[in-house]
């Protein structure tokens, strides 16, 4: 069975599972890097007690997609799985994977990091935290503008 | 048949946009408009869309599920969407 590769879905995922289904079947691959991205207890509004994340069907997918194919461009890399989550989400819950298998480490690192400075300015997904004081958009950050711009890529996200 | 002399785009909105100004509209507008045309005239509807869509805001854009900036050439059909800043992730 071919594994989809990228994936926006309510439900949580298993990385064991993901690990497991990226390595399959090809033994070149001599390292996995993974991400994970979870919803933390405080924000730029103070405590943070429960997270909904809206994106936007179809071009969220596709805009994902284009970037997995630039990371393929860029780095020596054999499989990637990125699954990102939607809907409510409470504390400490799994936001984010993106997983990427490698013949070596240095590539699998890169394309990882690569995929997550990507993935935080260019995809269309949007935060919102709840408080003690109410429900709260999360702002745009331009250090994660700025993480993108260290591969020579425009970001333009944060204002 | 000639081709129609306006052009009917599909406009969506997310996050606080859409909360303010609904998920979605249609907007009809003359042949030839920009993105940046649809937005000024987008801005004229009603004080939330003048507020919301003003560019003292950072509004990102897309057309056709691509990210755009307002010199983005539209199409009959078009789907264009305005948002804030994405912070995915």
């Amino acid at each position: 069975m071919v594994c989809p590769t990228v994936s926006i879905q309510l439900a949580d995922f298993d990385v064991d599972v993901e690990v497991r289904a990226l390595r399959a079947g090809d033994a070149g691959v001599g390292a996995v890097a993974t991400f994970i991205g979870t919803v933390r207890d405080r924000g730029d509004g103070g405590a943070v007690q429960a997270m909904e994340l809206e994106h936007y069907p179809g071009m969220t997918e596709r805009a994902i997609e284009s970037m997995v194919e630039q990371a393929r461009s860029r780095f020596e890399i054999r499989g990637v799985r990125v699954i990102h989550r939607v809907g409510p989400l409470a504390l400490q819950d799994q936001i984010v994977l993106v997983a990427v298998s490698s013949a070596h480490r240095r590539d699998a690192f890169l394309a990882c990091e690569f995929l997550m400075d990507y993935l935080k300015t260019q995809a269309p997904f949007w935060k919102k935290e709840t408080t003690a004081d109410g429900a709260r958009w999360v702002d745009a950050r331009q250090a994660d503008d700025a993480a993108l711009a260290r591969w020579g890529v425009s970001a333009g996200n944060a204002a | 048949m000639n081709a129609p002399a306006i052009w009917r785009l599909r406009v969506r909105y997310f996050a606080s946009l859409r909360e303010v100004l609904g998920a979605e509209e249609t907007v009809e507008l003359p042949v030839g408009t920009t993105l940046g045309t649809l937005r000024d005239r987008l801005m004229l509807l009603d004080a939330d869309h003048a507020q919301w869509l003003s560019r003292q805001r950072a509004v990102r854009c897309a057309v056709d599920q691509v990210m755009a900036d307002e010199s983005a050439p539209l199409r009959d059909g078009a789907e264009v969407a305005f948002f804030p800043p994405v912070t995915g992730g």
